[in-house]
């Protein structure tokens, strides 16, 4: 029926939601750096001064290289769930294609996360550790999370429209998230049987993988990458069948 | 080849709509929630065929939104089929995709993307689409500056000028001052002069008459009535002066 053009409407709907959000803020773009650094400061201060544990000698670039891929998950999953109610009175008035709601929303927050990328590699570089060759997998791991975060989100998103309640299992299973995803702390501390637990966790390999590169200077894991690879594909399949059996119900529940 | 066309169309909704939370679901699961669906269109057949101008006419709660929303492919029917051919513009609520802290120009262009317009075409028409709203200079201030009649004609501005094949108007005649009015109502017959289809909602007589060359009434989501306008109108207006009276 909407035989539109797809690419100029989401770039357009990821235009309005980036304007929107900085044009209400003094310091703009500003706010995406601030967040980050404050949560690396806070954490590194209280896990080398309070709770003072063993750890590495740059824990604080260690835990940007959990916090960067753990925030754009984290708020990535919840604000896409939402995505399609909060786009309601467009929904039942333009016949556009629905996917383009969750869509949209992801890719406006990889704006931020590429925003905060940059921070990270500014900061990996202001710590002595220059580019090397590993570097390379870095956009391939990042395309990854991006893909199951996509998939996530378009499977939520529908859900929450037949569950309202939805959203706030998101929300529970991101602070969750937040322990179980080595953000404060390295994988050698993990004792071997609970390590099952953080390979079934595609946020926990991307944070693992970065660290290879960005710290250890070398390739991440095959087998970590090729598990991430089918569960990204996976996930972003599945996103797309369950928003597609879904989305005809959307109009007589919204 | 009919450019809309309805076989014996049904819609309904669950009563229960509205609330979708876990407990309403889990209560369906035990069955203890039991409601008649509420029909909202009752095995409806009509069809517009090209050039045509159909106006919808009905009390309130009749089935005609219902109906716009299905002919827009909002939705689809729970019985029956629903065939459109070509690009259909739904003025259905003015200015539901606008945000108040984009500015005129930048709402205007994401309406026309939400409409389907290529990036190409959209800047073709943009100096059309602002010069008709009269916008005028205040095109690139934000639109929580705008009065809400200037939102309306905005609105109304981006839809007729997208080119659309079909042009579905819900009750939106009534946007912004007498002489904006106007230029809207030429604009709907230079439409219809060009043989493009309309289908038309609305409460007042005067515009369905003017507009439309066939009406349909329905009430209570069938249809009492498929004709030509006057003879429509006339067992419309007629029945509604012997409710009044009894």
């Amino acid at each position: 029926m909407w035989n539109g053009d797809y690419l100029f409407l989401i770039r357009n709907l990821v235009e309005k939601d980036f304007k929107v959000r900085y044009r209400n803020m003094s310091l703009g773009v500003l706010w995406s750096l601030l967040n980050p650094l404050i949560m690396m400061a806070l954490l590194t201060f209280i896990f080398t001064k309070i709770f003072a544990q063993p750890h590495e000698r740059n824990f604080p670039l260690s835990v940007l290289c959990g916090l960067v891929p753990y925030n754009f998950f984290a708020v990535a999953w919840v604000t896409g769930t939402t995505s399609v109610l909060e786009s309601s009175a467009l929904i039942k008035r333009v016949p556009v294609p629905r996917q383009v709601f969750p869509i949209a929303s992801v890719l406006s927050n990889c704006l931020h996360l590429l925003i905060q990328i940059t921070l990270l590699l500014g900061i990996v570089l202001v710590y002595g550790r220059g580019v090397n060759t590993h570097w390379l997998w870095l956009p391939l791991i990042w395309g990854l999370e991006i893909l199951f975060v996509m998939g996530l989100t378009l499977t939520f998103s529908a859900i929450n429209v037949y569950v309202r309640d939805t959203r706030y299992v998101v929300e529970s299973a991101n602070t969750v998230l937040f322990w179980l995803v080595p953000i404060f702390y390295s994988w050698t501390l993990i004792p071997a049987r609970f390590k099952g637990l953080y390979q079934v966790n595609p946020v926990a390999a991307v944070v693992l993988m970065m660290r290879n590169v960005l710290l250890e200077d070398r390739a991440p894991l095959g087998s970590t990458l090729i598990r991430l690879v089918f569960v990204s594909i996976v996930m972003f399949a599945t996103g797309i069948l369950i928003f597609r059996k879904l989305k005809d119900g959307f109009y007589t529940r919204l | 080849m009919p450019l809309i066309e309805f076989q014996n169309v049904s819609k309904w909704f669950p009563h229960s709509t509205g609330r979708q939370l876990l407990r309403t679901h889990i209560a369906r699961w035990f069955g203890s929630v039991h409601h008649e669906p509420f029909y909202a269109l009752r095995n409806v057949s009509f069809r517009l065929d090209e050039g045509e101008s159909l106006a919808i006419v009905g009390s309130n709660g009749a089935g005609k939104s219902t109906l716009l929303s299905l002919a827009a492919g909002l939705t689809m029917p729970d019985q029956g089929a629903v065939r459109v051919k070509g690009r259909v513009a739904a003025l259905l609520e003015l200015g539901a995709g606008f945000h108040p802290d984009l500015t005129g120009a930048e709402n205007l262009v994401l309406n026309a993307a939400l409409l389907g317009l290529s990036k190409r075409k959209t800047n073709e028409l943009f100096d059309k689409i602002v010069d008709f709203s009269g916008i005028g200079e205040f095109i690139d201030d934000p639109l929580r500056t705008y009065s809400s009649g200037m939102i309306m004609r905005l609105a109304f501005s981006v839809a007729i000028q997208c080119e659309p094949d079909i042009l579905l108007i819900d009750e939106v005649l009534a946007v912004g001052d007498a002489k904006f009015q106007e230029k809207s109502k030429e604009a709907l017959v230079s439409f219809r002069r060009a043989g493009k289809s309309m289908l038309f909602v609305s409460h007042s007589p005067g515009a369905v008459r003017s507009m439309c060359d066939r009406a349909l009434w329905i009430d209570h989501g069938s249809v009492m009535m498929d004709g030509a306008v006057k003879d429509v109108l006339d067992a419309y207006e007629g029945r509604a002066v012997m409710q009044q009276r009894t």
